[in-house]
């Protein structure tokens, strides 16, 4: 009880801190949302088949954009902090006081989570109002929102286990985009995986835990099939995650 | 009680020894400094006594309890001023000092602390914003935010000016004076000397020599004979330059005083600086040091 109150408190300082750095609050927040606005624009016209329904990419784009913006928070900018954090010998320091250490990644964790809620909820209220974009209700709403938060706690485990293989802040925004980037265009984040995709690229998004992800975001969004397989396979990859952070992750600096 | 007692302790990193088999024992109220180059294992015998690192044989007591198994009880109770600092740079100085002082139950008021360090007109000041002398002190308000029994300081003025070193050792000392017990670690001879009520030198991993400043001074008994040697002239025998002087550590003063002054009349020097000093604390860190290391 004594530490939700101690996690709650830390959240005050931990969003303070979020607005005011600029890598965090332009890369992290406003990066995805711009996405959403120039691919809308640029790519938002056509109309295309997928999964047998007829799509309008505007409608898509904010299906894709809704995960990019909850990757964005919860896997770029929780490892970008938590390693630069650990780094500067922040995590360190706290580790020198009474607060669990724990409960201040607790709060990081939280914190995430709420811009990515934040992010999605923007990116869907944009859909509405100036794309005319469908927006998940009833059962479809339900089965999102168990995807969004499978997903939130997947890629912020995933999140801790990258940072440990980054060597020194320097690294860290490189190391952790490189990790994530090309993963996003493989699985349709940016462009659409038509049915002439390479078999390759179909199989890169059937191993890892983005294209499950965006499947269960899209099916919200677009009312194509919910398949809990992607649930499952996503919550994997959280576990595989948890099981290298619970190994690896450490609060000193890496020397 | 001793505020910290330490009974044979040792800690390896994979091939090097950094701690072999050291005793230590500081009193409640105490300042005491550990003094020694860098690499002498200073800063790992101070992270085992804090928590961080575990020791890999001995027995190691702070305020009573082990920090290994005790680590939560004991942070309540400890301040920590580490090496290198580490904070959150978009926070201002008085949000840093307010979120802290949430991690404890009986806190130092904020605003008292910044009065403490003198920080007050920075409080609404980003951390990124401060000069490194400036950081150093909002860390030593951090270490203080608990109200701690026991404060760790490793190595407080490295990199300071002379200036800014002189304004931390006051407030060193004006907090020493409200009684918290301090463990200082510190290559400045000086800092020890200034601050410190008990100091052990420790080199390679031990500790070479412990006690009051003034007694460790006293103690390598060597005279130093100091003098200045004129441009051009052939320093005498045994004659070493050492702060813009020659020096010759002196075994039997009436020797070398009249080797020295035998050379000068030779070669009609003045010998107007001429001075026979006892060692510094310095002379003898230097002596106990290199002595160490020369046998590790």
């Amino acid at each position: 009880m004594i530490n939700l109150r101690r996690t709650l408190a830390q959240l005050r300082y931990t969003n303070l801190a979020y607005w005011r750095n600029p890598s965090s609050a332009l890369f992290t927040f406003a990066f995805p949302l711009m996405f959403l606005v120039i691919f809308s624009a640029l790519l938002g016209q056509h109309t295309f088949m997928l999964d047998g329904r007829l799509v309008h990419q505007t409608t898509y784009y904010v299906a894709e954009m809704s995960s990019y913006g909850l990757i964005s928070a919860c896997y770029l900018n929780l490892s970008i902090a938590v390693s630069f954090q650990r780094e500067q010998g922040v995590l360190k320091r706290i580790q020198g006081t009474p607060l669990p250490s724990w409960v201040y990644l607790a709060a990081r964790v939280l914190h995430a989570l709420g811009v990515a809620v934040v992010l999605v909820a923007i990116t869907a209220l944009f859909g509405r109002l100036v794309l005319q974009a469908d927006l998940p209700t009833g059962f479809a709403l339900a089965r999102f929102v168990v995807m969004f938060f499978v997903g939130a706690l997947s890629f912020s485990a995933l999140a801790f286990a990258v940072s440990t293989f980054v060597p020194n802040a320097d690294a860290a925004p490189a190391l952790i985009n490189i990790s994530i980037m090309p993963l996003l265009f493989l699985s349709g984040i940016f462009i659409p995986l038509g049915d002439h995709t390479p078999a390759w690229i179909t199989w890169t998004g059937q191993i890892f835990p983005v294209r499950h992800f965006a499947a269960g975001m899209q099916s919200g969004f677009l009312g194509t099939a919910f398949n809990w397989g992607d649930v499952g396979v996503v919550a994997l990859w959280g576990g595989l995650g948890l099981l290298i952070a619970a190994r690896r992750f450490r609060l000193e600096p890496a020397r | 009680m001793a505020a910290i007692d330490v009974r044979g302790l040792r800690k390896a990193y994979r091939d090097t020894e950094a701690v072999r088999g050291i005793d230590l024992s500081v009193d409640e109220g105490e300042v005491f400094a550990l003094l020694g180059p860098n690499g002498a294992g200073k800063t790992t015998t101070v992270e085992i006594l804090e928590g961080y690192r575990h020791a890999d044989a001995g027995q190691v007591r702070v305020l009573g309890l082990d920090p290994r198994r005790d680590a939560g009880a004991l942070r309540a109770r400890i301040g920590i001023v580490l090496q290198s600092s580490g904070v959150e740079q978009y926070l201002t100085v008085r949000e840093t000092l307010s979120m802290f002082s949430r991690y404890y139950e009986r806190p130092r008021p904020v605003e008292e602390l910044l009065e403490l360090v003198g920080l007050r007109e920075k409080a609404t000041q980003r951390v990124r914003t401060l000069s490194g002398g400036q950081q150093r002190r909002l860390d030593l308000a951090l270490g203080l935010v608990g109200d701690p029994e026991l404060l760790f300081l490793d190595e407080p003025t490295t990199g300071f000016d002379p200036s800014a070193r002189r304004e931390a050792w006051q407030l060193v000392r004006d907090l020493t004076s409200l009684g918290t017990t301090v463990l200082l670690t510190t290559h400045y001879m000086e800092e020890a000397d200034y601050l410190a009520r008990r100091v052990a030198v420790m080199s390679a991993g031990r500790i070479v020599a412990e006690g009051r400043p003034d007694e460790l001074a006293n103690r390598a008994g060597s005279v130093r004979v100091r003098f200045d040697v004129p441009l051009g002239q052939e320093p005498p025998r045994g004659a070493e330059l050492r702060g813009g002087h020659y020096e010759i550590v002196a075994e039997d003063v009436a020797r070398t005083l009249h080797e020295v002054t035998t050379w000068a009349l030779e070669r009609g020097v003045s010998l107007q600086s001429l001075e026979v000093a006892r060692p510094s604390l310095e002379d003898v860190y230097l002596e106990l040091t290199s002595e160490a290391q020369a046998t590790a």
